[in-house]
């Protein structure tokens, strides 16, 4: 199972802006590279990644084998209201990862 | 002078996307890119803010940070951010949508450059207009050349 | 790649000052390898570096990529570490036993430990590093089979261990019965190898700090292993990173495991003793 690690704050007051950092765990294959055989390895990467704030999408992004492996997105969002945040990225292979935070808004 | 220069470039490298091989994106492909997501609209220099490093360590990841100078409001807001690479064998790096409770376009990521070139973001705002900015980076390669397992 | 013959003695192979170059290695690169023989064409000296003048590779990064160690919600090196924790606390084996049983927590126990190795192995009357450690608890007290070498598993498990002695300063304990791998280790370290037959004493004890091909040579301290190597998109161990260099030299790299890389590594951390572990750090 792969991992992810998000950071951003548990507590926040109503209107403030709160930066988020994402990091998932993915070699992001570009599917250029070539085995000393010189065999191609496939394109394996993540396509996508959605943020949603209580079930709103906040911040979406697709990604190309252009990222670098183990991505990392960093972006913020208006603290609104108390609840849940969800990460999810999705990818080839059937990759797919879903993490959640809670924040309590004051 | 901008357009000029650019001109020129663009004039000067149709000539070499012949002779290269497929390992790097033709300059035709960066435009078909930006086109997909631009459209026809005149794309301008401003409001957008590319940091990347001029000088960078190794080519697999490099910081990069986007930024548009916009009030994010409901009715004058960017709806996303496109990055490309005009030397990578894609041209697209990354694409970013902003939904409404995004309060700054702001991105931060870490890229892969294949070589030294121009990395250039474009944000598409709200009144349908695009902006642009775009960075030089060289790249180095690691000195010593390892197996790849 | 076909594998290399590795080169040994001083003589350095040239005809009017051309080496050839092996298949895929660009112009400049041999360019630089080649004005860099010319220069040097005597038996390596192996001047130590001063200890005030030690430099760990953080210092010879950009500012973007010592943030990336830095900051721990950016430094891939994280999800070795959560996989660590989790085997650490994972039962396994024929005994059925994690690591935690016998250590406990090992935010205490393992303080100070990975900054001490590689450490005397009295069964095998060797040095043995914090891998091969693992695996001896691993095959003698959890009766669980060995951990490959460079695998997921025992680079989180090393990560998760070195991890606890970041910041602490590395000890170089003197031990009488360590003396002669530790010599064998500095002697390997002199050594001219390879078609390149380079010594690694030339570049990282004499030319620290200057250009290699874009790239700036650091001093070469493994102050931050297993690290996040930007070159590899991966966590990696000391070993892997002495066998790349090796390869560089074109010389044939020793396998994981041997007792030379043991003794290469015991004579590393020796050199960099006092410095402060970095575990897991990045590199480029």
């Amino acid at each position: 199972m792969a991992r992810a690690v998000i950071r951003l704050p548990s507590t926040a007051r109503r209107g403030e802006i709160i930066e988020i950092t994402t990091l998932v765990q993915h070699p992001m294959e570009t599917g250029f590279r070539r085995t000393q055989l010189g065999e191609a390895i496939p394109r394996n990467i993540v396509r996508s990644f959605v943020c949603a704030y209580n079930g709103e999408e906040v911040f979406r992004a697709t990604l190309h084998p252009a990222i670098a492996a183990n991505p990392l997105l960093t972006f913020s969002t208006v603290a609104t209201e108390s609840g849940t945040i969800t990460f999810t990225w999705s990818g080839d292979n059937g990759f797919s990862v879903t993490q959640s935070a809670t924040i309590t808004v004051t | 002078m901008k357009s000029r220069r650019d001109f020129l470039l663009a004039a000067g490298s149709i000539v070499f996307a012949s002779v290269a091989a497929g390992a790097r994106a033709t300059p035709a492909a960066m435009h078909e890119a930006v086109r997909k997501v631009a459209g026809d609209a005149e794309i301008r220099r401003g409001l957008v803010k590319l940091q990347i490093a001029p000088l960078i360590d190794n080519g697999n990841a490099v910081p990069l940070t986007v930024t548009v100078d916009s009030p994010m409001t409901p009715d004058n807001r960017v709806r996303a951010i496109h990055v490309f690479a005009e030397k990578n064998p894609l041209p697209n790096v990354l694409s970013v949508y902003f939904g409404a409770r995004a309060a700054r376009a702001r991105v931060v990521t870490r890229i892969r450059l294949a070589d030294s070139q121009t990395v250039t973001a474009i944000a598409e705002l709200s009144d349908g207009s695009f902006w642009s900015d775009a960075g030089d980076v060289v790249v180095t390669l690691s000195a010593c050349l390892e197996d790849i397992v | 790649m076909e594998r290399r013959q590795r080169l040994f003695g001083d003589a350095v192979g040239h005809d009017h000052g051309h080496v050839s170059p092996g298949p895929g290695a660009p112009a400049r690169r041999v360019r630089a390898a080649v004005c860099f023989l010319l220069a040097v064409a005597q038996p390596a000296a192996g001047a130590e570096i001063p200890a005030e003048e030690r430099r760990s590779g953080y210092e010879f990064m950009s500012r973007a990529t010592r943030s990336m160690q830095d900051d721990e919600a950016t430094n891939p090196g994280v999800f070795w570490l959560l996989d660590g924790e989790a085997l650490w606390k994972r039962k396994t084996g024929a005994a059925g036993r994690a690591c935690a049983d016998c250590h406990g927590d090992a935010r205490s126990s393992m303080k100070g430990v990975a900054a001490r190795y590689p450490a005397w192995d009295e069964t095998r009357r060797r040095p043995f590093n914090l891998g091969e450690r693992i695996n001896a608890c691993r095959t003698g007290r959890q009766k669980a089979p060995p951990l490959e070498h460079e695998s997921r598993d025992l680079l989180a498990l090393e990560a998760y261990v070195a991890h606890q002695s970041r910041g602490m300063p590395i000890i170089a304990a003197p031990d009488r019965r360590m003396e002669p791998f530790l010599n064998a280790g500095r002697a390997a370290f002199m050594r001219r190898q390879g078609q390149l037959n380079l010594a690694c004493t030339q570049c990282h004890d004499e030319r620290w700090g200057r250009k290699l091909g874009g790239s700036t040579i650091p001093q070469a301290h493994p102050t931050g292993y297993p690290l996040y190597r930007l070159e590899w998109q991966s966590l990696g161990s000391l070993q892997r990173r002495l066998r790349n260099c090796m390869i560089g030299i074109r010389a044939e790299p020793y396998p994981y495991g041997a007792p030379e890389l043991v003794e290469l590594e015991l004579y590393l951390m020796w050199r960099a003793r006092g410095m402060r572990l970095e575990t897991p750090a990045v590199r480029p």
